[in-house]
């Protein structure tokens, strides 16, 4: 589903990394640990195609994603990847089920409200269907941007520190729900982090 | 879901933003196109009372009132001139055609003007219902005395002394007795007469003769003898009356050949008349006139800038504001394309905004500006639709959007989403 090899990225003026290869199958999951200043979020960044590497190639659904233009990498990217940040983000003048079915709408695919609403029930979210995104909590907020990098039915889910913001109770429901959202589409999943709350609940693991 | 959505549910979202920039752009915009309508509509009425008239015989006086009195009939005359010394002047073989002017009365602030056939000919006026005047006493008003003073073919009324006064609420207001009878109603022509009403010369003599001797003799001759009068007001205009003491308000000339006006007003000199030249005396008052509207075109101008301003300022920082938004975007399949088009979208719905409110205040100030004018002045602005003017203004505006949302827009473009996300 997703591999990766020889890996490496230089920031202009900046360090430079170079990462292991990579593997993640079909609907496995795979923790990437890393302490702060390791390269982390450059890895996730590279594995989303928002970098292009230095050298060495990110290989997605058979796809070098390295070699696609800006536009086309966008494309893909909505349609086959779905990207979950340590801060949620949300267009904020939009209510949470039209931030929900903006990937649909980005990437062309026929808007579905139906399914949305499911995924919003899935999470318990029902109830905030009509609210404006900064009207909900922060784990509710997480909760959202897990729902919305499933609508697509992504290939690939990559989670960017999604549990560093939250406390114990609320780390550990993200995660769980994480799992079973990446289940449902048999996504592969990759968490990056520096969380060691997690590092007992993965068995596939990397560190930086 | 589209951009549309998007762009329109971030204008909504930041309400105070938006307000200030389609408000002043809708100032900007409203002030101008008002200006282009007055200015416009002001220009065609004048244009259609002129009507080939070259000349205004009246009383010594400001040569504009002369012409604003007696051709727009917007303001008070200069005076009265003896019949006996303006037909030196109207004779003249200089003067193709003398149009002869009493005024004194109104009937519910709409004036009752003593002239001829000629009057209505001149401007084409035709009658819709009923006849022309032919006897004192009788009357053919324009279509709007018609429609706000109730009258019909076959109504009466009796005039009041004066231009303005209304009759009733008024006890000073002094009454004629001897009533007018509608004879006819003009068809609608975009002229003075629209406004007047005409009633053959002799009816104002007669109704000023009784008031001013309280003889009887003279007036009730005519009013017994009507049909007297009848070939008379028909065949020769009324200077050539056995005219003693009669008087004229003024006489609308039509020259026969150039020059005529030093002539002709030569003549004057050393009479209580003047003659006023209509084209000169009215392209000083448009001039006059466009500088009022060009130094509020230019206020209008000021304020649609500092709309522009305002636009870029809060594009630029709305796009500050959401830029890891915008980097979202990015990472949920939007193109550098859509992001600018995003932006640039919200641009264009603002300016939109403005413009659409813009000739709404300024249609909005037209009526209230016109209802104003037809009470003082009976004049009025009826054209409400969109002139060539406003097309050329929408393009201005779209352009306004344009440039003011492009910089914003261009650096959501160019944006680094790595780099963006990384900073959050």
């Amino acid at each position: 589903m997703l591999q990766t090899t020889g890996l490496q990225f230089k920031y202009d003026q900046g360090p430079s990394f170079h990462f292991p290869d990579i593997r993640c199958g079909k609907g496995e999951h795979l923790l990437i640990l890393g302490e702060s200043g390791r390269g982390k979020t450059t890895l996730l960044h590279l594995l989303a195609g928002l970098l292009k590497p230095t050298s060495g190639e990110v290989n997605i659904l058979g796809q070098n994603t390295s070699g696609l233009s800006d536009r086309n990498m966008d494309q893909f990217r909505g349609k086959n990847i779905g990207i979950i940040f340590q801060t949620a983000y949300f267009v904020e003048s939009l209510k949470v089920i039209d931030n929900l079915i903006l990937p649909n709408y980005l990437t062309g695919v026929k808007i579905d409200r139906t399914k949305a609403k499911n995924a919003l029930g899935r999470l318990n979210l029902e109830s905030k269907i009509n609210n404006m995104p900064a009207n909900l909590s922060i784990g509710e907020q997480q909760r959202v941007s897990i729902a919305r990098a499933i609508i697509n039915e992504p290939a690939v889910i990559l989670a960017d520190e999604p549990t560093s913001a939250l406390d114990d109770k609320n780390a550990q429901e993200v995660i769980a729900l994480l799992e079973e959202q990446a289940a449902l589409y048999g996504s592969a999943l990759i968490i990056v982090t520096h969380d060691k709350r997690l590092k007992d609940r993965f068995t596939k693991q990397i560190s930086l | 879901m589209n951009l549309l959505k998007i762009s329109w549910s971030n204008i909504r979202f930041r309400p105070l933003n938006t307000l200030l920039s389609v408000v002043l752009l809708a100032f900007g915009v409203g002030i101008i196109s008002l200006m282009l309508l007055i200015k416009d509509q002001i220009s065609e009425k004048f244009d259609r009372n002129i009507k080939d008239i070259d000349f205004v015989l009246a009383a010594k006086g400001s040569p504009l009132q002369s012409i604003l009195a007696n051709v727009y009939h917007v303001d008070a005359p200069t005076g009265n001139i003896k019949v006996a010394d303006a037909k030196r002047i109207v004779r003249n073989p200089m003067v193709e055609k003398a149009i002869p002017l009493a005024y004194g009365d109104n009937y519910e602030k709409f004036r009752i003007v003593g002239t001829n056939k000629d009057y209505p000919d001149h401007y084409g006026c035709e009658v819709e219902n009923g006849k022309i005047f032919e006897k004192p006493f009788e009357a053919t008003i324009g279509y709007e005395v018609a429609r706000d003073a109730g009258l019909q073919v076959g109504s009466t009324f009796t005039s009041v002394h004066g231009f303005d006064r209304a009759a009733e609420g008024d006890p000073d207001a002094h009454h004629h007795d001897k009533p007018f009878t509608v004879v006819g109603i003009f068809k609608p022509s975009g002229c003075a007469i629209d406004h007047l009403i005409l009633t053959p010369v002799e009816s104002t003599w007669l109704v000023h003769e009784h008031h001013a001797d309280e003889e009887t003799g003279d007036t009730a001759h005519s009013l017994d003898h009507p049909e007297d009068e009848e070939g008379h007001v028909h065949d020769e205009p009324s200077p050539s009356d056995p005219d003693g003491d009669k008087e004229m308000t003024a006489y609308l000339l039509i020259k026969r050949n150039k020059g005529a006006f030093g002539m002709l007003s030569k003549q004057t000199e050393d009479t209580t008349m003047q003659l006023a030249n209509v084209a000169v005396e009215n392209s000083r008052l448009m001039n006059n006139f466009g500088i009022g509207l060009s130094t509020i075109s230019a206020i209008a101008m000021v304020i649609t800038i500092l709309s522009f301003i305002s636009i870029f300022i809060s594009l630029y920082n709305s796009m500050k504001d959401r830029k890891y938004e915008l980097a979202l975007l990015r990472t949920m399949g939007g193109t550098r394309m859509k992001l600018f088009a995003l932006i640039l979208s919200e641009g264009l719905i603002l300016v939109v905004l403005g413009y659409v409110i813009g000739l709404v205040l300024s249609r909005t100030g037209l009526l209230i500006l016109s209802k104003t004018m037809k009470e003082n002045f009976h004049y009025g602005f009826d054209k409400l639709g969109i002139t060539p003017y406003e097309f050329l203004l929408l393009g201005i505006t779209l352009l306004i959007g344009i440039v003011a949302s492009l910089l914003p827009a261009l650096r959501a473009l160019r944006m680094d989403i790595s780099k963006t996300l990384s900073n959050g």
